[in-house]
């Protein structure tokens, strides 16, 4: 991984952003949040085109096995065949559109269409018979009957992306540097990661760029979350306190991430008192295994850092209290749905696991102790944005002259909002 | 969880009155409603549960297993109930304005001075504009004895696919 180098570009001034290299000054322009235009520009020119966050190996372990998930804004399917390969097709009938699967998940050999009855393989071929006559001889010669793969389809590590660009760059190209944070993830367990326990389905009444930066933002966690840090001093028995030494890391192509030690126990390997002695020597043996599988200092720091990742334009992988894989689509400039997962070590107990659980949701998800006002303060700031006319910019310059950014500077928010804008004035 | 509603298997001299059973669901909801909430964390017995399984999960969900919104041991819930109190509990404050109805009461079964119980309830939640509905069930597993009912347990189950718009579950639903 590349230290956060100062990116050597020039001054910009844009529609949408001001990146004054020399004063240190970055702003945001708040109609970015507002306005309508910009969010079909969005969906054009980042949504279409960028690699989107489609779902974990893990939740397909066996052969016929099918989920489906709506990705930048369009219904899809994912699943594996009878050979176990991995697909991803437009989960819309190619004679009139209906869905062709409405189950979230499930295990079949085959997708039938409950409009008309058109019925696929779960390869995608068209596997309905007609009378002779009904259609010409050569149809489907071009494959127009079959269900439509998604233009492209990738993973790296068990993490699967698809693009609806079909020209689009590698998945590893794409990814560069954010490729590390996942390596790490993988790490935690010698035998991978799976997802545990659901998706949590919610939505939020603000822009979605607003949860890309909350997601990554070092500066509010105490202000915004004060009552959690005095919840998790009473757990810990201790006082609550956030890392005097932080990382920024640039991970290039707008993927960015901070890191740091915190007061919190984290499953993979941080005791805390509060969970007790038989934690205590599950978690050393834990430990143990991390050394001696990856040493010592690339094991301390999977042990005992967590790293918030935002990986561009809308996942965002969070390896705090527990891990959280995050994703979000714009319904409107003002809302949008977010799906939030929580990532677990194969093969951990089941005692571990629960802990696990109780780690996520005591912070995250929509019954958190952070969460919610997380919501309160994007909301509140959408609202905030109807006075556009009159304070028209955000100020996102904490640090920019610094020689070395901390988690609670905004550099990794203005690595967010360089490749954005390079995207939509079609410089990327 | 059997439907053993009508079965005579009280403890011996313990009268269990459906009304009794309904007015203490009803005081429960008022207290949430009118934000007494001291009084309503005291309605839990010591060691007690407040568990909220994710939207559209089955009665049989596991925290174990299963990631839930909340999932709270004794000394959580007190916690929660601490931080609603709170003006830093920035998603309640300002304070929404609640409205709880419960209804379709059913005692599941009772034995040995506890009872379960189950309601159906839908929540209104108002802020800033907007005014949010949730709908499920309630299950309780309550201690009764000499006329006074104690929580042991209650679980919330939200009876929606997603919980979108809601988006949150602040507030004890």
């Amino acid at each position: 991984m590349s230290v956060t180098d100062i990116d050597r570009r020039e001054t910009r001034i844009s529609p949408y952003i001001i990146d004054d290299r020399e004063r240190g000054l970055f702003r945001v322009a708040r109609k970015s949040f507002v306005d309508e235009d910009i969010l079909t520009r969005e969906r054009d020119r980042i949504f279409n085109r960028c690699w989107l966050y489609l779902g974990h190996e893990s939740e397909l372990s066996k052969a016929n096995d099918f989920l489906t998930r709506n990705v930048g804004g369009k219904e899809v399917i994912f699943n594996r065949d009878r050979q176990g390969a991995f697909h991803a097709f437009m989960n819309t009938c190619p004679h009139r559109g209906a869905m062709v699967e409405r189950e979230a998940r499930g295990n079949a050999l085959a997708f039938k269409c409950f409009y008309h009855g058109w019925a696929f393989n779960n390869n995608g071929k068209f596997a309905t018979r007609m009378p002779p006559g009904t259609y010409p001889d050569d149809f489907n010669s071009d494959g127009c009957a079959n269900l439509r793969s998604v233009p492209k389809l990738a993973e790296y590590r068990g993490f699967y992306f698809l693009n609806y660009d079909a020209g689009a760059v590698s998945l590893e190209t794409y990814l560069a540097d954010a490729r590390s944070i996942l390596d790490m993830l993988c790490d935690h367990g010698a035998d991978g990661m799976e997802v545990i326990g659901g998706e949590q389905k919610y939505s939020i009444r603000a822009n979605w760029k607003l949860l890309m930066e909350n997601s990554y933002d070092g500066y509010h966690a105490i202000d915004t979350h004060g009552t959690y840090f005095e919840y998790l001093a009473d757990a810990i028995g201790g006082a609550a306190e956030m890392p005097a030494e932080t990382h920024v890391w640039n991970l290039q192509n707008g993927h960015a991430a901070i890191e740091g030690n915190a007061p919190w126990g984290r499953p993979v390997a941080k005791w805390i008192p509060a969970w007790g002695e038989d934690a205590k020597s599950e978690i050393a043996q834990i430990k143990r295994e991390l050394v001696s599988r990856l040493g010592e200092e690339h094991a301390n720091r999977i042990a005992m850092l967590g790293r918030n990742t935002g990986i561009f334009p809308n996942l965002v992988i969070n390896d705090i209290m527990a891990v959280t894989i995050r994703t979000f689509y714009p319904l409107a400039p003002n809302n949008m749905n977010v799906s939030a997962w929580a990532l677990g070590v194969k093969g951990e107990s089941e005692g571990f696991r629960k802990r696990r659980l109780d780690n996520f949701l005591e912070f995250l998800g929509p019954g958190g102790f952070a969460t919610p006002d997380d919501v309160e303060a994007l909301e509140s700031a959408q609202r905030g944005y109807a006075a556009l006319d009159e304070l028209a910019w955000n100020d996102i310059s904490r640090g920019m002259l610094k020689p070395k950014f901390e988690a609670t500077d905004e550099e990794q928010m203005r690595c967010f909002w360089r490749e954005w804008s390079d995207r939509m004035e079609d410089r990327a | 969880m059997s439907l053993t509603s009508g079965k005579s298997g009280l403890a011996s001299g313990a009268e269990l009155d459906h009304r009794e059973i309904e007015a203490f669901l009803y005081e429960e909801a008022a207290m949430l409603d009118e934000w007494r909430l001291d009084d309503w964390f005291a309605l839990f017995q010591e060691g007690g549960s407040y568990e909220v399984p994710q939207a559209g999960a089955s009665d049989e969900a596991n925290s174990s297993t299963n990631l839930f919104y909340i999932s709270d041991n004794y000394f959580r819930l007190r916690h929660r109930v601490e931080r609603l109190k709170k003006r830093g509990n920035h998603s309640e404050w300002p304070r929404s304005i609640c409205s709880r109805m419960i209804g379709n009461v059913r005692l599941l079964d009772h034995d040995e001075g506890i009872c379960k119980v189950a309601s159906r309830f839908i929540t209104h939640r108002s802020k800033n504009d907007v005014t949010d509905m949730f709908c499920g069930h309630h299950l309780y597993t309550l201690s009764f004895a000499s006329g006074n009912f104690k929580i042991m347990a209650k679980r919330t189950q939200i009876d929606m696919n997603t919980l979108r718009p809601q988006g949150r579950i602040s507030i004890i639903v």
